[in-house]
């Protein structure tokens, strides 16, 4: 319908308002895209990145401003107008159906037909040659659910791409990834942009931004403050922007040595842990004034370890030892009476609940602690909260909602759950996802300054210059078994890389490298 | 996600208020404040305290009552069938022993405790065993009834006894005993949701079953707790329906009311998925609907008119649950 080659932007927002009950959350906000483009949208955590876009797309009606697509004013009403008009987007919280199929899913509003019926068969297909264009090769016709988030994010993205759009907007897709399905995702994204397809994309992470895009729209507390081409600008320069003042030196390097260990008892102590179907034999030791750093490739089973320990998924065999308590883990009551604390990767399926308040969100895992003679003590609930919405920058009212949060906001409130409860030992599964640069410093410093301060805390993230710079010591996962550990000295972005692909390094792990086969 | 409405661009202020939102949450007291206005100019002797008390909210405070129970189960994303049911046999049960000469500080807490026996037997059913909840209450939906009429024989027997008759016609600080029941039981519901730790894990439970176990919420004791609570109000009401017949009838007590409760949370704007709950709204919802009968039957429509009158009224609210925004 349109020639690829008409003048003019493909996408302009001009003036774009909006305020939820009075709180403004755009004001004068401002993007352009050009053809063939990919531009980063970016801005701290609550700055109005989401509700730009879901103003595109007709999730939220726009207070004032315009919206012109190839020229022309456009007022979609629904995510399925906007598609309709060549506007697809992947919403940062994947909102997919997960009791449906993942083929089901990627065909949702669409089903192929044959004489009315569903043609299952090729819609079994198509599923699979779309996950095919991202590397992925899963079983289509299990629930969409029974997959971890990253896997569920790429198939919302080979949704998206599915439906050859003209702009596709991409809110945070790559917070749940590692960077091998980065990698794929934007090999992906320059062959669409090669064929004409527009883009917006939007991530915390600064390199994949240089990476991948040419031009940056910086939005600070609603309104633009920049449009310019990314390589005008330094990551600093661009930091500074964002945050409206001079920025701190962003890059944080590795520690330089580990910190003496406290006690000679480690606080858990895990023993060939193994878990049906993904964790065979995993051991490691996480002692009190420590970091200890899970890593491996996706599907290695570093959630499942985590899990296991908590007592979220069962035991099937090995030990878990926490040293204040003797008895075995089976559920989260009891190693939350032990002192331990689990940070859930899955924001929305385990962490929120969604109608309650911020306030009743970030105290949930303390509820016990706050009762006295059966009565909550109201006063020292605010209090806490409080306390933790100004320590973390949370941006919310405490008796507000926890879903009217943006997606950043609401993993603060999940981290601060689990730090008001003063764990011995904090689980940490991707701490830092969806959260904005400044704010993912400030917290790896507080998680450090636990630490100092007696905690013990086992760290798994898929951005390897987190773990660096976070731990002192990591044990590298594959195929659920732990292969090695790197200390602190030997400790880098290559070496855990080349670690985790071979299974093999400086054998220090009592366990032997094992490469049969991988799942996922 | 297919909010079709055609609006302009530019909202004005007016428009900006989320009207679907606001009428989810306070339709049904609108309704309700137009139905008393309307009744108040067109309704002989409706101000009547004697009317308001002994006529409209006596009958009222039994359903209402039940659906208190009923909001605390939808609130964990379940729903009890049952209720009804539950009301026949606790008020059976009791009435066979009175006429069987057991005393009544013994026989009325048997009403009771059957009630919470049949949540015990819901809840555990739904959260041991996983079964839906829906097909779970059916079971007791069914029996229980059938169970009651086992009891009575089938008989209607009149109940002469005092304390029966006291909970039929008894009035405590002016109020009949079913409307001054209602305001203890929802003032201890209330007090118990906002200051105990109860109220959030039920919201939570209802809200994020996972988020609520990995904070170490024990489930499905709450769930079932929920059940247990809504089994034994049904019981309570099960002897207050005994007082106001005066006589078994296992064939009529607690007829529907477990419908008039669900479209009593329905409209009071609950979302049916869980993790909401509002007393409040509840019994509002009840008084309008109780109101929105009692209205049309008492001006010359047919009953069966009313009835779909109502119906129309639960499609409406169900409508717009699910076009507002904090439904989702
Ligand atoms: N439905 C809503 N109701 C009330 N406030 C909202 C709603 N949606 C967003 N907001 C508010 O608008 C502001 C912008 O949120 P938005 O989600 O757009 O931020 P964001 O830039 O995407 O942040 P993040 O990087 O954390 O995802 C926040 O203060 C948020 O609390
Ligand atoms: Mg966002």
């Amino acid at each position: 319908m349109t020639d690829p080659k008409t003048e003019g932007p493909l996408l302009q927002m001009r003036g774009v308002t909006k305020s939820f009950r009075g709180a403004r959350a755009l004001d004068d906000a401002t993007m352009t895209v050009g053809r063939s483009q990919i531009r980063a949208l970016i801005g701290q955590n609550g700055a109005g990145k989401s509700t730009l876009i879901k103003i595109l797309t007709g999730v939220y009606r726009r207070d004032g401003g315009e919206v012109l697509l190839d020229g022309r004013p456009v007022d979609f009403r629904s995510t399925a107008e906007a598609q309709a008009g060549g506007v697809v987007t992947i919403y940062q919280e994947v909102n997919l159906v997960p009791k449906l199929s993942v083929a089901e899913n990627i065909f949702l509003g669409r089903f192929p037909k044959r004489r009315g019926l569903v043609d299952w068969a090729t819609m079994r297909a198509g599923a699979r040659d779309a996950l095919a264009k991202l590397s992925l090769d899963i079983d289509v016709t299990r629930p969409l659910g029974s997959y971890r988030v990253a896997t569920q994010q790429m198939t919302a993205i080979a949704r998206a791409v599915s439906l050859e759009a003209r702009l596709l907007v991409l809110d945070e897709p790559t917070s749940s990834l590692a960077e091998r399905e980065v990698e794929t995702l934007f090999g992906v994204m320059r062959s669409l942009r090669d064929s004409g397809v527009s883009m917006v994309f939007v991530s915390h992470r600064m390199d994949e931004l240089y990476e991948i895009c040419e031009d940056v729209t910086v939005l600070r507390d609603g309104r633009t403050v920049a449009e310019e081409p990314l390589a005008s600008l330094n990551q600093y320069e661009l930091v500074s922007k964002m945050l409206g003042r001079a920025a701190e030196q962003v890059a944080s390097g590795a520690r330089a040595a580990a910190r003496p260990r406290q006690q000679a008892e480690p606080v858990l102590a895990v023993s060939g842990a193994a878990s049906a179907p993904r964790l065979k034999d995993a051991s490691l030791a996480v002692y009190a004034g420590q970091v200890q750093g899970v890593a491996g490739l996706l599907g290695s089973g570093r959630s499942e370890l985590l899990r296991s320990i908590f007592g979220a998924d069962p035991l099937d065999g090995g030990t878990v030892v926490v040293s204040s308590d003797a008895a075995p883990i089976r559920t989260p009551r009891e190693a939350i009476a032990a002192r331990l604390a689990f940070l859930s990767e899955d924001r929305r399926a385990e962490g929120i609940v969604p109608h309650l308040s911020v306030r009743d969100n970030l105290t949930l895992a303390l509820l016990p602690k706050l009762t006295r003679r059966g009565i909550v003590d109201r006063k020292r609930q605010k209090q806490i909260v409080t306390d933790y919405i100004a320590r973390l920058g949370i941006k919310a009212q405490a008796d507000q909602p926890i879903v009217e949060l943006s997606g950043g906001n609401q993993q603060k409130v999940l981290l601060a759950r689990w730090l008001a409860t003063e764990p011995a030992v904090l689980l940490l599964d991707e701490p830092t996802r969806g959260i904005d640069v400044s704010a993912k410093a400030e917290i790896l410093t507080l998680v450090d300054k636990l630490a100092a301060d007696g905690m013990g805390v086992l760290l798994v993230s898929s951005e390897l210059e987190e773990v660096v710079s976070a731990c002192d010591d990591v044990t590298v996962l594959r195929d659920g078994v732990s292969v090695a550990r790197v200390d602190v000295e030997r400790l880098s972005e290559e070496s855990l890389m080349a670690v985790m692909a071979s299974g093999e390094a400086v054998p220090s792990a009592d366990s032997a490298p094992n490469k049969d086969k991988s799942d996922d | 996600m297919t909010d079709l409405a055609t609006r302009p661009a530019e909202v004005s202020a007016l428009r900006r208020i989320d009207w679907p939102t606001m009428i989810r949450r306070y339709g049904a007291a609108a309704v309700l404040a137009l139905l008393v206005i309307f009744n108040i100019i067109f309704t002989e002797n409706f101000l009547d305290l004697r009317n308001i008390l002994f006529v409209q909210l006596r009958q009222a405070a039994p359903t209402a009552i039940v659906a208190l129970g009923m909001a605390l189960v939808i609130a964990t994303g379940g729903i009890d069938l049952s209720v009804g049911a539950v009301v026949a046999l606790s008020g059976q049960v009791t009435a066979v022993f009175l006429l069987d000469g057991v005393p009544p500080l013994v026989a009325l807490p048997i009403g009771i405790l059957v009630g919470l026996a049949a949540g015990l037997f819901n809840g555990t059913l739904v959260s041991r065993f996983g079964i839906q909840p829906m097909i779970a209450t059916l079971v007791l939906f069914t029996a229980g009834r059938g169970l009651a009429q086992v009891v009575t024989g089938g008989r209607i027997q009149t109940v002469n006894e005092p304390i029966v008759e006291f909970l039929g016609l008894g009035v405590i600080a002016g109020l009949p005993i079913s409307v001054f029941s209602l305001i203890v039981i929802t003032i201890a519901i209330i007090g118990v949701t906002r200051f105990t730790p109860a109220g959030t894990k039920l919201l939570a439970v209802g809200g994020n079953e996972r988020a609520a176990g990995l904070v170490g919420i024990r489930t499905k004791w709450v769930k079932t707790m929920a059940y247990v609570v809504a089994g034994g109000l049904a019981g309570y009401v099960g002897l207050l329906e005994l007082g106001r017949i005066q006589a078994s009838d296992a064939t009529n007590a607690g007829l529907n009311m477990e419908l008039d409760a669900i479209a009593a949370v329905a409209v009071a704007g609950t979302t049916l998925a869980g993790g909401t709950f509002s007393p409040g709204r509840t019994i509002i919802g009840v008084l309008m609907l109780r109101l929105l009968q009692n209205t049309l039957v008492a001006h010359g429509i047919p009953r069966e008119v009313a009835q779909i009158a109502q119906g129309l009224i639960i499609v409406a609210a169900i409508y717009l649950l699910r076009r507002s925004r904090d439904a989702r």
